[in-house]
C-alpha cells in the first residue's frame, strides 16, 4: 500500500514545469503573431471580453468630456457657427467650379481612353483612443466588422491621409497611423511628380526614403499619394517636407518630412472605401482572349492585394 | 512601522471573489485612456505580484497568462508579448514569496522594483527582435511609481483581511 500524501501537499506541476509551459506557449504566440497573420480570430474572442471592459473605462472619461462641451458658452458656438457659415461659402465657389472641372476631366479622359478617376467614397468615424502601446502609433476608432470595414482601407481627415486600417474588431478598428515605424505610404512630389515611398520613423516626423542624394526635392516641398500601390487613391496630400540631409558618403538623401493631417489629433476621421482592382485594359484582354490554347490555359492574373503584408 | 502592517499579525483568510475583484479592477485602470502619460504604471502587473506574493497558491502564472493576453489585445501589441512578462513576473514572485514576506513594507518595495522592471524589459525585448527603438528612458518611470504604489497598495488589498471575525457593535473598528 503506497502511501498518498495529504491533499495539503498537493500544488499540481512543480512551477518550473509551469513556467516553462506559459513561456513557450507566449513565445509561441509572439513568434506567430508577428510572422504570420493567423491569429485575429483569438484576437476577435478575446477582445469580445475585453471591450465591454474598455468601455466601461472610458465611460467616465467621455462623460466628462461630453460635460465640459455641454457647459460651454453659447458665444463660442455662435462664433463657431457663423465661422462654419463663411468657410462653407469660400468653399461652395471651388467646390462649383470642381464638379465643372470633373465633369470636363471625365469628358477629356473618355476621350484620350484613359480608366476614369473612382469617386472618393467613404464613412465617418470617430477616433475613440490611442492604443496604449508606446513602441506604436495607432489609434483606436469605433467603426468595426458590423460596419464592414475591412482591413487595408485607407483613413484620411479634412487635411489629408492619417494611416490605413490594419486590424478590425466586431465593434472598433485599429488605424496604423503614417508615423508609425511599420506604416509605409507611396508618395510624389506635386512639383515636380517624383515618386517614391515615405516611411514614419515613430517619432511623429515622417522619412522619404530612396531618393538620390542630388534629386530635385526642396524644402516644404508638398507630397502626395501617387496612388501605385492600388489601395490609396492619388493625389490626396500627407506631407510636408522640413529638412534634407545630403550626405555624400551615402548614397541617398536623408529627407525629414511632417505630415500635413493632425496625425496625433483626435477627432473624426473618414474611412475611404478600398479601392477596385484596376482591370487591365480592354485591348490587352481582347488579346489574351484570341491568344490560343496558351493563354487560355495561363492562371487568371493575380488580383490586388488590398491588405498591407 | 503600525503593527496592523507588520507580518506578525495574523489576517482573516482572502476571499476569492475580492482578489478576483481586484485584478478586474487593475485591468480597468490599465484601460483608462492614460497612453499620454508614460509614468502610469502598470497596475496589472502591480495587482498581480501583489497576490502572487500573498497568495502564491491561488494566483499565478496562469491568471498572468490569461490577463497578459487580455492586455495583448486591448493594447493592440504583440500577441503574447504582455502573457510572457507577466509569466515570467509571476513565476519570480511567487518563488520569491515567503522570502519577500520577511521584510518590512518598505523593503518590500525595494523587492517589487526589479520585478516591474523585469516585467517593462522583457516587453521591451519582445518587440525589439523585429525592430523596434526603445522609446525614451521615460518608458521605465512606470516601474517607479509602481514601487512607490507598493505601500498603499498592501494597505488597501489586505483591508478586508483586517476585519476581526466577530463583529462587534462596541469596538471603533
Amino acid at each position: 500500500m503506497d502511501h498518498q500524501p495529504p491533499p495539503f501537499f498537493k500544488r499540481g506541476p512543480a512551477p518550473l514545469a509551469r513556467l516553462s509551459f506559459y513561456a513557450t506557449l507566449s513565445l509561441a504566440l509572439v513568434f506567430v503573431d508577428s510572422r504570420f497573420q493567423t491569429l485575429e480570430m483569438l484576437r476577435e474572442g478575446v477582445s469580445l471580453f475585453t471591450h465591454p471592459i474598455q468601455q466601461a473605462a472610458h465611460s467616465p472619461v467621455d462623460f466628462l468630456n461630453n460635460a465640459t462641451s455641454y457647459f460651454s458658452s453659447v458665444t463660442r458656438f455662435q462664433e463657431e457657427n457663423a465661422r462654419l457659415k463663411r468657410t462653407q461659402l469660400d468653399d461652395a465657389l471651388a467646390l462649383l467650379r470642381t464638379r465643372e472641372l470633373e465633369s470636363e476631366n471625365e469628358h477629356l479622359r473618355k476621350l484620350l481612353e484613359v480608366k476614369e478617376r473612382q469617386p472618393i467614397s467613404g464613412r465617418v468615424a470617430q477616433i475613440l483612443y490611442a492604443a496604449r502601446d508606446p513602441f506604436s502609433r495607432r489609434v483606436i476608432v469605433d467603426k468595426g466588422q458590423q460596419d464592414k470595414i475591412v482591413a487595408g482601407q485607407p483613413v484620411v481627415d479634412a487635411t489629408g491621409v492619417i494611416g490605413q486600417i490594419t486590424r478590425v474588431f466586431p465593434f472598433v478598428s485599429e488605424i496604423t497611423l503614417i508615423t508609425d515605424k511599420d506604416q509605409a505610404v507611396p508618395v510624389q512630389i506635386v512639383r515636380n511628380g517624383l515618386r517614391s515611398v515615405i516611411f514614419g520613423l515613430g517619432d511623429g516626423q515622417l522619412d522619404l526614403r530612396f531618393m538620390p542624394a542630388n534629386a530635385d526635392v526642396q524644402n516644404g516641398d508638398m507630397l502626395v499619394t501617387s496612388g501605385l500601390d492600388g489601395i490609396f487613391l492619388a493625389g490626396l496630400p500627407v506631407a510636408k517636407i522640413v529638412h534634407i540631409e545630403r550626405d555624400t558618403s551615402y548614397s541617398f538623401a536623408r529627407i525629414y518630412c511632417v505630415p500635413v493631417a493632425g496625425v496625433e489629433n483626435f477627432g473624426e476621421v473618414m474611412v475611404l472605401d478600398a479601392r477596385e482592382a484596376s482591370p487591365l485594359p480592354a485591348s490587352l484582354t481582347a488579346e489574351g482572349a484570341t491568344g490560343g490554347t496558351r493563354a487560355a490555359t495561363k492562371p487568371a492574373p493575380r488580383k490586388k492585394l488590398f491588405k498591407r503584408e | 512601522m503600525p503593527t496592523a502592517l507588520s507580518s506578525s499579525r495574523i489576517l482573516q483568510p482572502v476571499r476569492p471573489w475580492f482578489v478576483l475583484a481586484s485584478l478586474l479592477c487593475a485591468l480597468l485602470l490599465n484601460f483608462l485612456p492614460t497612453s499620454a502619460w508614460p509614468w502610469m504604471p502598470d497596475w496589472v502587473a502591480l495587482v498581480l505580484l501583489f497576490w502572487s506574493i500573498r497568495e502564491p497558491r491561488r494566483i499565478g502564472m496562469g491568471s498572468g497568462f490569461i490577463l497578459g493576453l487580455a492586455m495583448d489585445v486591448a493594447d493592440a501589441s504583440l500577441m503574447g508579448q504582455h502573457a510572457l512578462a507577466y509569466v515570467l513576473a509571476a513565476y519570480v514572485a511567487s518563488s520569491l514569496s515567503r522570502r519577500i514576506l520577511w521584510f518590512p513594507l518598505g523593503q518590500q518595495a525595494l523587492h517589487i522594483l526589479p520585478l516591474l522592471l523585469l516585467v517593462q524589459a522583457v516587453q521591451f525585448a519582445v518587440r525589439a527582435m523585429p525592430g523596434v527603438e526603445l522609446p525614451g528612458l521615460s518608458y521605465f518611470l512606470g516601474a517607479l511609481v509602481g514601487t512607490l504604489l507598493w505601500l498603499p497598495l498592501t494597505f488597501v488589498l489586505l483591508l478586508p483581511q483586517y476585519q476581526p471575525v466577530e463583529r462587534d457593535a462596541n469596538r471603533p473598528i
